[in-house]
């Protein structure tokens, strides 16, 4: 028992400094391959190859001096990047990132690898997603300035938008797992059809698959979705007035929301941790994990850097007219089909 | 004994932060508290055995509802009010009204007493099932819902559509005609 209880301890703080590091990866990664598509090298001057750049961004923000705008209001201003990080972290509570394991033949009983799994998990990373945009809007507001509330209001009306079709999107995968464990969904993915194609939902799920990415852009806030701070309108939108710390918190929010947006596509239309077999046979399968959701985050900064930021009725006008019209017909057909070959 | 004192401080804090609700000057930190207030009551569902309500508080209230609260609270831009402003001709603010509306919450006291006292003779949690497992799955909910409730479920979509329609109607009515 004890033995157990300190083991889920290990994974929990295990899981805690992967997101922290992921963000680290994430801007250094960002900043490396935006260079690579520019044509040029990106940061190259500390460590080899300028590895350890985000050390040294992280230690210049720390020392940094913590400015508050006069007009600002006191309390919310500071809990506002406080908002932000704790729902990035709290989101990947629940999104399990590899199969049970013993850990190498150390345990007698198999652990299963990820913080917590409970039988509505997929709701739970849903809602406290759903919860990060406080941070954004209170930060926009709290800053008693004009271009942060711009970028507060349009994150506040930009996630409402998204966030349904991002449901409506995650509805038709749970009809066809029949679970809202995010375990269940992952372990009905194993195996393959016809003995070669993986029986991941991406392949019975395409329109669903393409719905979740893009929706899961204008949650995070990402270019080509980025209007919060849309730097050629609103200076740096809902950051403008934060330094030091407190502004490092919200990018950090940011790479920590894309790693669990990531995950959770892995989990639901990727297969999760199944796929590569010979390293299932080693108890290594959240590499397995680890390379899907890279994959994934890496077609996200790709998408980044190459594509120009939409205008925000042309954003509206998506997500209401097209996007979720589109994932309405594809819970509603994905209901029938399962029904008929069901019945 | 750890399960009580979890049930008071969310308790505490659901009362305590719905209280401030009202008692705040700040629109914006009045929205603030209603959504700390939301999640102490999810905090509650959890400890009753009942997830999938808790994880649906969140989102439907916290997550949906309270983010279009402070997003109109923020186009509005609401000022503070301010304590000398107390307008008494203001017609809600009468004294009569006044007293009616405490009349109703002493009514509405004495018959959360007499429920709260008759609360050991209720019958059976939802639709009948007595096991708290059968209560939390979401599958079991489903089905007393549809199943047992399909006619107010459906009466309380027809009522959300109704109000819908009719925000619409209002905010699309074309002026001086």
């Amino acid at each position: 028992m004890d033995l157990r209880f300190g083991i889920q301890l290990a994974i929990i703080g295990l899981t805690f400094f992967m997101l922290i590091n992921a963000s680290a990866l994430l801007v250094l990664a960002e900043r490396k391959i935006m260079g690579f598509m520019q044509q040029r090298y990106g940061p190259y001057l500390v460590g080899p190859h300028g590895v350890l750049q985000p050390l040294a961004d992280i230690l210049k923000l720390l020392m940094k001096e913590e400015l508050r705008p006069k007009g600002a209001d006191k309390w919310l201003f500071t809990l506002a990047p406080i908002l932000s990080v704790t729902a990035a972290f709290a989101a990947f509570a629940t999104v399990p990132w590899g199969a049970e394991t013993t850990l190498f033949g150390l345990l007698d009983t198999p652990v299963k690898l990820g913080v917590a799994d409970i039988n509505v998990g997929l709701l739970v990373v849903f809602a406290i997603t759903s919860m990060g945009v406080y941070g954004i809007v209170l930060a926009g507001w709290a800053s008693n300035s004009k271009y942060s509330l711009m970028g507060g209001l349009r994150a506040s009306a930009q996630m409402i938008s998204y966030e349904l079709a991002y449901a409506t999107s995650l509805a038709a995968v749970i009809l066809l797992a029949g679970s809202l464990s995010l375990r269940e969904i992952v372990d009905t993915q194993s195996g393959a059809w016809l003995g070669f194609i993986p029986r991941w939902y991406v392949f019975l799920q395409p329109v669903g698959f393409i719905i979740y990415v893009i929706a899961g852009v204008a949650e995070t806030n990402r270019a080509p979705f980025d209007f919060p701070e849309a730097e050629q309108e609103l200076v740096a939108g809902y950051n403008t007035e934060y330094s030091s710390v407190r502004f490092a918190l919200f990018p950090q929010a940011e790479y920590i929301n894309m790693a669990t947006m990531s995950a959770v596509a892995t989990d639901l239309y990727l297969g999760g941790w199944h796929g590569l077999p010979f390293l299932d046979a080693y108890g290594l399968s959240w590499v397995t994990f680890l390379l899907k959701v890279g994959a994934i985050l890496f077609t996200y900064i790709w998408m980044r850097w190459t594509l120009p930021r939409y205008r925000y009725d042309q954003l509206m006008g998506f997500g209401w007219k097209f996007l979720f019209p589109l994932s309405v017909i594809n819970l509603i057909v994905t209901a029938a089909l399962v029904i008929y070959f069901n019945a | 004994m750890p399960e009580v004192v979890t049930f008071y401080v969310l308790a505490g804090v659901a009362i305590v932060a719905s209280a401030m609700v009202i008692g705040q000057r700040n629109p914006m930190y009045s929205v603030l508290l209603l959504i700390a207030s939301f999640a102490a009551l999810a905090g509650l569902y959890i400890q009753l055995d009942a997830p999938f309500v808790a994880v649906a508080q969140i989102i439907i209230y916290a997550g949906a509802i309270m983010v279009l609260f402070l997003f109109v609270v923020m186009l509005l831009n609401a000022p503070q009010e301010d304590a000398a402003e107390w307008d008494r001709t203001h017609p809600l603010r009468r004294p009569g009204i006044a007293r009616f509306g405490a009349a109703l919450a002493g009514v509405l006291i004495l018959q959360l007493a007499y429920a709260l006292m008759r609360v050991n003779e209720l019958a059976a949690p939802v639709g009948g099932q007595t096991s708290a497992a059968a209560v939390s799955s979401v599958r079991e909910l489903g089905r007393v819902l549809f199943d047992r409730h399909a006619f107010a479920f459906e009466a309380t979509s027809v009522l959300i559509l109704v109000a819908m329609v009719g925000a619409v109607v209002l905010a699309r009515r074309e002026d001086g005609s």
